[in-house]
């Protein structure tokens, strides 16, 4: 048999998580509207007035995607533990980190790009200008890789768990607060006129921090719920 | 005389030492409650500033410190659960969460009751308010993964792997609120001495050893109902006095 490399390996995970959601697209839309639902409600609740949506469009977008990625977590391992591949994935002689990163890669290129695409289009429902419009796409690019990285533990620690998709945000969704706080807060900056370099900055050291670690610790995880 | 560091790692061996120690935290920690609370609520003069309402800070502080403190510790026992693989460090982080979700709550509502005079707000979105907040939200996680995992086994080490995650982003957390938001009046107590009276300084620091000792106690009296439930079946435990009567 030839022996994988590890972006080989990568590589080959990514393409089979697609693969597989594309056969199932109904589980990746439904994220994405419930996405965009969470957001046009908000308006309904607080009111129409312009300056008030200005001023939380970043906030709401960010909890929404949240929201919306604690919703398709529980999704990460489950169809491949029920079916007996993760336990082949666990005796395979690849590293289980690498299988793992690859795993997250997918995800969030199934939950979180398509947010990252359609948040403009949420953004100018909130009137937001041009600027913040970006400065909202970059901050989601570099804050939704991270809810995939940290979700990641918190899925593999619940799997196969009785009522595992509240239980994982209620281990999942403290342990964000830094991206939320720091993605809404690049908005909140350049809206106010400043620079939101420092904003993005610990977003992209956050992201670099939990690439190195997560993989191994959610792949740890997995080792113990696999006992 | 070889000594064995090994001999109370044992659930069997420290049943019987816990039950032995209790005792000797418990009282002291009665005693130091009552003389803390005594200072505090007559002896101490009344601020300058904030009047009678800074009395609350003699039960907040303790119970920021210790829930901030318990945290650690428990991560710490996890860990070791998790490397050395000694069933009673993970029976230890285990006892450890309620007691320290108990002074993250007791924190947050006295904070609550200090600042409606202080600030005139019940709630304030401050950096240590919401640290704090989240530090409560981590125990819950933890105990509520604990509570939903059947296999015990793995219920130790799932808990234990999530402990020592917060533990690592309990800091970056409470940076990121930090830098978010401040508005809490800075530390008073600092190691280049301290503006406050002698009394006050007596009852907070009365009142911190209490409450230390108080969840050593508490920590040894719940690792002995763990050890007894866990080991329900074994022969050791039906042979104890207090199990067969």
């Amino acid at each position: 048999m030839k022996k994988l490399s590890l972006l080989g390996l990568l590589g080959l995970v990514i393409r089979r998580d697609l693969l597989l959601a594309m056969r199932r697209r109904a589980d990746v839309l439904t994220t994405l509207i419930f996405f965009v639902m969470v957001v046009s409600l908000f308006p309904l609740g607080v009111g129409p007035e312009p300056e008030m949506l200005r001023k939380m469009a970043s906030g709401v977008v960010w909890v929404a995607a949240l929201l919306s990625s604690m919703l398709s977590l529980p999704r990460m391992f489950s169809a491949d533990y029920l079916d007996g591949t993760l336990e082949q994935m666990l005796l395979a002689p690849q590293s289980l980190t690498a299988l793992v990163l690859g795993k997250i890669v997918a995800h969030w290129m199934l939950s979180g790009l398509p947010l990252v695409l359609i948040a403009p289009v949420l953004g100018l429902q909130f009137d937001m200008s041009l600027q913040a419009l970006w400065m909202l796409v970059v901050a989601l690019l570099l804050g939704t890789p991270i809810l995939s990285m940290i979700g990641a533990i918190g899925a593999a620690l619940t799997l196969g768990l009785r009522g595992g998709g509240v239980l994982v945000s209620l281990l999942v969704l403290p342990l964000c607060i830094p991206v939320l706080i720091f993605g809404a807060g690049a908005v909140d900056a350049v809206n106010s006129g400043m620079s939101a370099v420092s904003n993005l900055s610990l977003l992209g050291a956050f992201m670099l921090f939990a690439l190195v670690f997560t993989p191994f610790v959610a792949a740890q995880a997995l080792r113990i719920s696999m006992e | 005389m070889a000594i064995n560091w090994f001999k109370y790692s044992a659930p069997t061996t420290f049943y019987g030492l816990a039950g032995k120690l209790i005792p000797f935290f418990a009282w002291p920690s009665a005693i130091l409650f009552v003389i803390g609370l005594y200072i505090g609520f007559f002896v101490a003069p009344t601020d300058a500033v904030q009047s009678e309402a800074y009395r609350i800070m003699f039960i907040h502080v303790p119970a920021s410190i210790l829930s901030m403190f318990i945290y650690l510790i428990m991560a710490g026992y996890a860990a070791l659960g998790l490397i050395f693989k000694t069933r009673l460090s993970a029976m230890m982080a285990q006892a450890l969460a309620p007691t320290g979700a108990l002074f993250a709550f007791i924190s947050l509502w006295t904070g609550a009751l200090w600042g409606k005079p202080m600030w005139g707000a019940w709630w304030v979105w401050d950096a240590r308010l919401t640290s704090e907040l989240i530090l409560l939200f981590l125990y819950l996680g933890f105990i509520s993964l604990h509570a939903s995992i059947d296999d015990i086994r793995r219920a130790d080490k799932a808990s234990a792997l999530l402990a020592i995650v917060g533990s690592v982003n309990v800091p970056i957390i409470y940076f990121s609120v930090k830098w978010w938001n401040t508005l809490h009046q800075g530390s008073t107590i600092k190691f280049s001495g301290t503006s406050m009276h002698i009394a006050m300084q007596e009852a907070i620091f009365a009142l911190l050893a209490a409450c230390w000792l108080y969840v050593i106690a508490m920590s040894l009296a719940r690792v002995r109902s763990i050890i007894l439930e866990r080991e329900a079946n074994t022969t050791w435990v039906n042979s104890l006095p207090e199990v067969r009567s």
